[in-house]
């Protein structure tokens, strides 16, 4: 007796241990970033935040070019991953349906790309892709499109702008959301379908308007995933994206993100500077935090009415 | 609605060995069997809905108001509007309201006038026996009905597009007595204004609410007739052995 | 046969719209596969002509120097990927048995959630904040530093792995092994783990892969060097990837045609790992896709 419970009691206590060392973890790096960035918190308070200058040598430090930067790249990310992640996943789950070991086949290829390191997709991207892109589509749509102020600028050969960066990133999001989605669709039940079919249905009609809706939280979760994921990038951007604070709404311009920036600056930063590099570090934190609880809290609102399974 | 010589195959298996039977039209048709007979088989070529499962393959002809569902003009999406079904286990679509529900197969069709939509709506699910308990909780979701309140939604939802026949595969398997009953209430009406074919295993509501009968046994029909024949002087001996619960 | 009116009236406009989609479709799939092939090309096609024994195993040379090689970053990778798993697995592990087996608790609901808020989390912040930690305090770049970071990648994900393998396991098994006397400690090790190893499993192996892969974390921690390490503590240290990084950005062909190279290893790395997981253990894997 005492001694099972003794082999319990210790057991409970590591595992016990084990949990609380990830709450420690969470805590502690709030808690650093915040002593770390303290005294560039204290010098430009809100202003760094809403500042859009970023000039090191004269300490008039301000991060909105690195927030609009990420915000930018994600966007056309989830713009651009988002739909062909869905089109690949409804292409596996019900169109291959006959076909089963084709879209087992299909689904490994597209999860093989999930296996690519960022790093990898960075050295792809600046070596061939960019300069790929910059050539066929960037001013194409320069040319044709310039008057619109998302294509307003020349494009240079290297392609290491926005734009870029958000292709980039829509490609490195893609296997993972079309992958999570793939096992939504796939869990919704087939009578579903049936009784979609049954009214009268076109293929794209059950598709849309009962698949898709039922799986509205799961794919919701999809999006989350990928939206996360972007933000939070940092080799594939700062290989890509050009580097050059900016605020602009030209895509073909050269940009920063909040990754890229701490990537490339911390390393020979010092006192107030470094501080502030912090800061934008806290920033990120709490934009993945952000994510983070608001989907969580979409997800429940979601799932609150209807008795769909998320 | 009749079947000339219909073939159904599952795979390896072949599920339906030729089958010949006609539907009278405005009656209730229960097809009885036991396990792996076909009869659910047999239902869902009846509307087409066979093909749709990976492997499946269908041969003869099935033929509604003299034309062949199965030709090759035949679109089977235009031909399904056609031919309801009820399935075994109530199926609602989760994310849509009773109304929105009702309406799907409407809107699928292209109706989009709101008075006609909500005269169609009333209209179904009168015929359900539903429109009382729900008519002023249209807007609540499918789901938040009893079992036997949501299968009698899933009936309303395929009358709303006016079939011809709707075809009820063991609708009540799921439900408790007292929702069977209301169901089998709505079916009794129902036969005044469509063809219904049912498959149950079960024989007292065979006997309850079928006017015809069809008996299968290992893909194929072994009989057929009016319910007080088949149930009073089976011809086949398998069929009296099925009735006297010999074997199920 | 005629098509009488009813029979084939669905209208021109569904119909169109049904096509248009399928293509659309069609499309996309298209779009996605594209990329992919032309990414594993690129690498093996550019990697393959620089890969030989001595670039496996010789130290980097100078940026126009052919006979350079990326052993110190194998080397290195592996080390730190190795500390990060010694670090990772038991925490891991144990906090995903946490989770799952005391799922009540106030504090697996709390450390549920802030694991959920980790899992995928911005791996530059991480690294930012090992560094604070360890590098700051110690004055070393060192391999050490490297694997924490690393591990506190590692262990969210397979604290979830972990956690979501066990739940999986039917209650009727516990209680069976409960009614018979068993320990609790010994139910969960024996009984539960044993029949939810290979969630398990494909969980740590998904989150070795995924740290092999890793950059940031290590720019901070390990930075770069272009020696073997002789020790963990206080050294900088190489790693694949981030090898692949400076030479890819340093503008010189030679160095550029080696991070092919190493590119070309690390995939081969990771899809090895990930294609052990499918085949060998070949289960659904959701639950480590969550990265």
């Amino acid at each position: 007796m005492q001694f099972r419970l003794r082999g319990d009691t210790i057991a409970t206590m590591a595992l016990a241990a084990a949990a609380l060392f990830i709450i420690v973890l969470l805590v502690g790096l709030s808690y650093e970033l915040y002593l770390g960035s303290s005294t560039s918190i204290a010098k430009f308070g809100i202003g760094f935040l809403v500042g859009s200058k970023w000039n090191p040598n004269k300490n008039a430090l301000g991060a909105l070019p690195f927030i609009y930067g990420t915000l930018v790249t994600s966007a056309i990310a989830i713009m651009i991953g988002l739909p062909i992640s869905l089109g690949v996943a409804i292409f596996i789950s019900e169109r291959l349906k006959a076909h089963r070991s084709i879209g087992y086949l299909l689904g490994t290829i597209v999860d093989l790309l999930a296996a690519v390191p960022s790093v990898v997709y960075g050295l792809f991207g600046i070596l061939v892709f960019a300069p790929l892109l910059s050539k066929y589509i960037e001013t194409p749509l320069h040319q044709f499109l310039g008057f619109v102020p998302l294509f307003s600028g020349s494009p240079f050969q290297g392609g290491a702008n926005f734009f870029s960066a958000g292709v980039i990133l829509a490609i490195m999001i893609i296997p993972t959301m079309s992958a999570v989605t793939r096992d939504v669709l796939h869990a919704v039940p087939n009578s579903q379908r049936e009784a979609m079919y049954s009214l009268g249905a076109t293929d794209w009609e059950v598709t849309q308007k009962s698949v898709l809706p039922y799986s509205r939280s799961g794919i919701f979760g999809a999006f989350v995933l990928g939206l996360g994921r972007a933000v939070g990038e940092t080799m594939a951007v700062v290989m890509v994206i050009g580097n050059i604070p900016s605020i602009t709404s030209n895509l073909f311009s050269s940009g920063y993100s909040l990754s890229a920036l701490i990537a490339n600056e911390f390393g020979e930063a010092s006192g107030l500077y470094r501080a502030a590099i912090v800061e934008v570090a806290l920033i990120l934190f709490f934009v993945a935090l952000i994510i983070n609880v608001f989907a969580r809290l979409l997800l429940w609102r979601m799932t609150r009415g209807t008795q769909v399974r998320a | 609605m009749e079947t000339r010589d219909l073939k159904a195959i599952y795979g390896k298996l072949q599920a339906l060995k030729g089958i010949n039977l006609k539907f009278p039209e405005n009656k209730v048709t229960a097809i009885m069997g036991p396990s792996g007979c076909g009869k659910s088989t047999l239902i869902r070529c009846l509307n087409r809905i066979h093909e749709l499962t990976p492997g499946a393959k269908v041969q003869g002809e099935v033929i509604l108001d003299g034309i062949n569902i199965y030709d090759s003009k035949v679109d089977p999406v235009a031909i399904r509007r056609r031919i309801g079904m009820v399935f075994q286990k109530p199926n609602p679509f989760p994310t849509m309201t009773i109304y929105d529900n009702v309406v799907a197969g409407l809107k699928l069709n292209g109706v989009r006038n709101r008075n006609k939509l909500n005269e169609l709506a009333e209209k179904s699910l009168r015929m359900a026996f539903l429109w009382d308990e729900v008519k002023n909780d249209l807007k609540k979701p499918g789901t938040a009905l009893s079992g036997g309140q949501q299968q009698r939604l899933c009936i309303a939802r395929s009358l709303a597009v006016e079939p011809e026949v709707i075809l009820m595969d063991e609708p009540c398997s799921a439900l408790d007595p007292i929702a069977t009953a209301k169901v089998e209430e709505s079916i009794v009406e129902l036969k005044k204004e469509f063809t219904i074919i049912i498959v149950t295993h079960n024989l007292q509501q065979a006997a309850r609410i079928s006017d015809y009968t069809a008996f299968m046994y290992l893909g194929k029909l072994e009989e057929f007739g009016e319910t007080v024949d088949i149930f009073e002087n089976p011809k086949s001996e398998l069929t009296e052995k099925y009735i006297t619960g010999k074997f199920g | 046969m005629t098509s009488a009116d009813g029979f084939s009236s669905v209208s021109w406009w569904r119909r169109l719209v049904n096509k248009s989609m399928t293509i659309l479709i069609l499309v996309a799939v298209v779009l996605a596969i594209v990329p992919l092939v032309f990414i594993l090309a690129e690498v093996l096609i550019q990697g393959g002509s620089v890969i030989s024994l001595g670039f496996l195993t010789h130290m980097p040379a100078g940026p126009t120097d052919k006979t350079g090689g990326i052993g110190p970053a194998i080397a290195g990778s592996f080390t730190m990927v190795g500390i990060a798993s010694l670090i990772s697995i038991p925490i891991g592990v144990g906090a995903g048995i946490f989770f799952s087996e005391w799922s009540s608790s106030k504090l697996s609901t709390v450390s549920g959630f802030m694991n959920d808020v980790l899992t995928g989390f911005p791996t530059m912040v991480i690294g930012l904040f090992v560094y604070i930690i360890i590098v700051l305090t110690t004055h070393e770049w060192s391999a050490f530093a490297g694997g924490v970071a690393l591990s506190f990648i590692m262990i969210p994900i397979i604290a979830r792995t972990t956690s979501e393998s066990l739940s999986l396991v039917p209650n009727t098994l516990r209680e069976a092994s409960m009614a018979l006397g068993v320990p609790r400690w010994r139910t969960i090790f024996r009984v539960v783990i044993g029949t939810g190893k290979t969630g398990l499993l494909t969980g740590i192996i998904l989150s070795i892969a995924r740290a092999t892969g890793e950059t940031a974390p290590l720019l901070l921690t390990a930075a770069a060097s272009t020696h073997y390490i002789t020790n963990i503590f206080n050294q900088p240290t190489a790693s694949l990837t981030v090898l692949i990084y400076n030479y890819g950005t340093s503008g010189f062909p030679v160095w550029e045609a080696q991070a092919w190279g190493a590119a070309l290893i690390l995939i081969l790395l990771m899809l090895g790992l990930n294609l052990f997981v499918k085949l060998v253990i070949g289960k659904n894997l959701t639950e480590a896709r969550m990265e």
